[in-house]
């Protein structure tokens, strides 16, 4: 069952936004979440909100597997919009008890609400309409020019399709030894916080050894197919412009630029 | 016609091995374009030190080998020689890297440089070689094992070598695996012309091979063709190896004094002399 | 001693995904059984054993151990995993301790068995899987060879004195001599300690030397349920499944055909064709 899960959640269509230049894609929710946090009225985020869910139809993905993404996020939410609302001084206009509920508190708790909705749902959207591997090659392109400065842009994209293909593995590996020392009496289940992470211990070393011992095995099947870091290599899906890319590309820049805009020419 | 795998006194000792312990010694080995050489041994005869050897993974202690003329001593051919020469390994997940089957198999001519449309090609011919075609958008994962070793030969025969040697491919696998990777040596091997060196101690993959190889602590123990290596029924059950039960009765029969040809190696044989 | 009644276990059951990964299946496990476990991957082989110790539940029937039901809470649990002892495959791939000792020291623990008793019980399973205390008890398991590795690990199940042993194709990834070693000493630990033994195997050559009993499992359900003799006369049945009879025994089923000769159609080793063909040789002579 867990096998079944890919990370990230990628959601297969072949809509516009999922047939979209991964790097596009990642210039297009850099700009959402840059304005998400230059947008500082209410009114100001119905044209985020509006692109949200143009982009949530175009690409065809249920909004329920969209909404499925903030899940994990809630208890964040509600932990920051509480603190927002009790911990902003201002005009109070609720109390209970010595908690003072300020109007300002409100406002700030919305903002943060919204600012987290929407950075969620915008990242979500990115990794439900792009593959793990069209994802991993946008990224080394985009970090490509960083290379000069240092950046590991081939090596860090590698490590994160190795790490894609093997948590599948590694999962399965995970049930399997837990079963093996669950039929010698371990208990993985019962006991405080301390018991339980020192039980822990005959999951977690085979575990290691184990994928000390695949990593070698890998390196050693990777330079036998001639592999030598990134120099010279070419792609069998190399990322190619068209232009639809250009255009989706120049609408965001100037939508995006419009509304951080509005923030100084409204202020 | 020159060797295309040329092994001269090879000698190999692991470091912070006993005095005069050798995992390898004096081994001279030729291998000639086209040919199925198999080497048999048990666990420790040896053979998987070999294999390692044979790929400049790790350097001889003392002799040379050659891959098509090029030494594996010479850091500059590596590169050459492993496009030469291709290996595959035990451990069916451990060869594969990519998420989607067709990813995986272009690793190898991408790391070639092989460019477009070549490099699509390449993959497909190899996917239709291992029979794998229809499996080129599945996640690797999902796959039984001997479906994820075919994965891991078509990586290598994307990079067109001219040898494939197979370092115990089928230890891991169920019977069903090792005979879809029995099938595919035959394909590689005849259809396909490449010179293929396997590394087993499972006897039935031998049976085809043109030569057989028996290494037993370091030294060739054996050698012949397989009908000649297998009639040896004795010695190959001291060296730790089983031998066909077909031949193994023709053996025990002939030793009883029944007239009949010892070198048999499958049971119609046996059954028509019987 | 172990009794499993109408034993089904359903994926997703209900739904359009629907899978039976076991069927109805009804047997006794009896005291002292050395039984065969065969069958392709995904027969369900894994799943029936997981099974047998609790580690997995029915989703319909019942499975007893000694009356106690594996769907029982949890402090039967323990006395389960007690009685019913599993060693899955590569199982040295479970070895965790910086020592042998303390490795197999495990499950001993676990039972709650005092340090004396536990050292006792880790020196009688090494002694079983030939490993020498001596040499070997406070080296690191991940020093070892694999054989040895597997030898650690095994001992490490044994320890726990199980009345019911369950070994997951323990000659997984063994050359024929490590293949033969594993096969003798399990053989003899049968012989001499007189646990019930379940062997699950792709070869049937293996099973038929030495179980007393054989399952064959095909998609979730038990097909054949026999001595070795009984099944190795079921080629077509075998073959239908995907599986196939010995070598030795087709040989020697062609000869009969050919010849008329008296010879049986379930010859079980070379040693026994060699017998029978040169005793019907000599009736015939």
């Amino acid at each position: 069952m867990l096998k079944n899960i890919t990370i990230g959640q990628y959601y297969p269509g072949d809509s516009i936004v999922h047939e979209l230049d991964p790097r596009i894609k990642i210039l297009v929710v850099t700009l959402f979440i840059v304005s998400i946090f230059f947008v500082n009225t209410f009114i100001g985020y119905l044209p985020l909100l509006v692109f949200i869910l143009t982009v949530i139809a175009v690409s065809g993905i249920p909004a329920l597997a969209v909404l499925r993404g903030l899940k994990p996020l809630l208890f964040i939410i509600a932990i920051t919009v509480f603190f927002n609302m009790i911990m902003t001084p201002g005009e109070v206009v609720y109390r209970l008890g010595f908690i003072n509920i300020t109007k300002e508190g409100l406002r700030q708790a919305g903002f943060m609400a919204l600012r987290l909705i929407f950075l969620v749902t915008g990242t979500s959207l990115l990794t439900l309409t792009t593959s793990p591997i069209a994802l991993t090659d946008g990224i080394e392109s985009v970090l490509n020019p960083f290379r000069r400065i240092g950046v590991p842009a081939h090596e860090l994209a590698m490590m994160m399709t190795i790490a894609l293909r093997f948590i599948p593995t590694l999962m399965e590996e995970t049930e399997k030894i837990m079963k093996a020392q669950m039929a010698r009496g371990a208990d993985f289940e019962s006991g405080n916080i301390l018991r339980r992470a020192k039980n822990l211990v005959p999951l977690l070393v085979p575990l290691f050894v184990n994928a000390f011992r695949r990593a070698d095995e890998l390196a050693t099947a990777m330079e036998a197919r001639c592999y030598r870091g990134g120099e010279g290599r070419t792609r069998l899906k190399p990322l190619i412009y068209r232009r639809t890319d250009y255009i989706v590309a120049g609408l965001c820049v100037v939508f995006f630029g419009f509304v951080i805009a509005q923030r100084f020419l409204f202020a | 016609m020159d060797p295309i795998i040329q092994i001269e006194h090879l000698d190999y000792m692991y470091e912070g091995a006993p005095e005069g312990k050798k995992a390898l010694d004096d081994l001279s080995i030729e291998v000639y374009p086209g040919e199925f050489v198999a080497v048999l041994g048990h666990n420790g005869s040896g053979k998987s030190t070999l294999a390692k050897l044979l790929n400049g993974l790790i350097l001889p202690t003392n002799g040379e080998i050659r891959i098509a003329g090029m030494n594996t001593k010479d850091e500059e051919r590596l590169w050459d020689i492993r496009r030469t020469c291709g290996m595959v390994f035990q451990n069916p997940d451990n060869q594969i890297i990519a998420t989607v089957v067709e990813e995986d198999i272009a690793f190898g001519p991408e790391n070639l440089g092989v460019p477009m449309p070549e490099l699509k090609e390449r993959v497909d011919r190899a996917l239709a070689i291992v029979e794998m075609e229809e499996y080129r958008k599945h996640a690797p994962h999902l796959l039984s094992g001997g479906q994820k070793q075919r994965i891991a030969i078509a990586g290598i025969l994307a990079m067109d070598p001219q040898v494939v040697i197979m370092d115990e491919p089928t230890a891991m696998l169920d019977p069903q695996g090792r005979e879809e990777i029995i099938g595919t040596i035959a394909t590689l091997n005849r259809t396909e012309k490449k010179t293929v060196l396997l590394i087993t101690h499972y006897m039935d993959e031998v049976v085809e091979a043109d030569r057989v190889i028996v290494l037993e602590e370091g030294r060739i123990a054996l050698q012949g063709t397989p009908r000649e290596v297998f009639s040896r029924v004795e010695e190959m059950k001291r060296l730790g190896l089983d031998v066909p039960q077909a031949t193994e009765m023709a053996w025990e029969l002939a030793r009883q004094g029944i007239d009949l040809q010892a070198d048999i190696l499958t049971v119609e044989e046996l059954v028509a002399q019987l | 001693m172990i009794e499993i009644k109408n034993l089904n276990y359903i994926y997703h059951p209900g739904s359009p995904y629907e899978k039976y990964a076991l069927r109805d299946i009804n047997l006794q496990i009896r005291k002292g059984e050395f039984i065969g476990l065969i069958g392709h991957t995904g027969s369900g082989k894994s799943t029936f054993v997981q099974h047998l110790n609790g580690l997995m539940k029915p989703t319909l029937g019942t499975v007893n151990v000694s009356g106690i039901s594996t769907t029982d809470a949890d402090a039967a649990k323990r006395g389960l995993r007690q009685k019913v002892g599993l060693v899955f495959q590569y199982p040295e791939h479970q070895l965790f301790e910086e020592t042998v000792a303390k490795d197999i020291a495990f499950g001993p623990q676990n039972l709650g068995l005092s340090e004396e008793e536990t050292e006792v019980r880790v020196r009688e399973a090494m002694d079983m899987v030939g490993l020498s205390f001596e040499k070997l008890h406070d080296r690191s398991p991940f020093e070892l060879s694999g054989g040895q590795k597997r030898r650690v690990a095994i001992a490490g199940v044994l320890a726990m004195k199980p009345e019911v042993l369950i070994l997951d194709e323990p000659t997984a990834g063994l050359d024929p001599r490590g293949r033969d070693e594993i096969l003798d000493e399990i053989s003899a630990l049968y012989e001499s300690q007189g646990i019930t033994i379940i062997l699950v195997s792709h070869s049937m050559e293996d099973i038929a030397r030495l179980a007393t009993r054989i399952l064959v499992l095909d998609k979730g359900q038990v097909v054949m349920d026999g001595d070795a003799r009984e099944i190795y006369r079921e080629e077509e049945a075998l073959n239908a499944i995907g599986l196939d009879i010995p070598d030795i025994t087709k040989a020697m089923k062609q000869v009969a055909e050919k010849t008329g000769w008296d010879i049986p159609p379930n010859v079980l080793t070379v040693q026994e064709a060699v017998d029978v063909y040169l005793r019907e040789r000599k009736n015939h002579a």
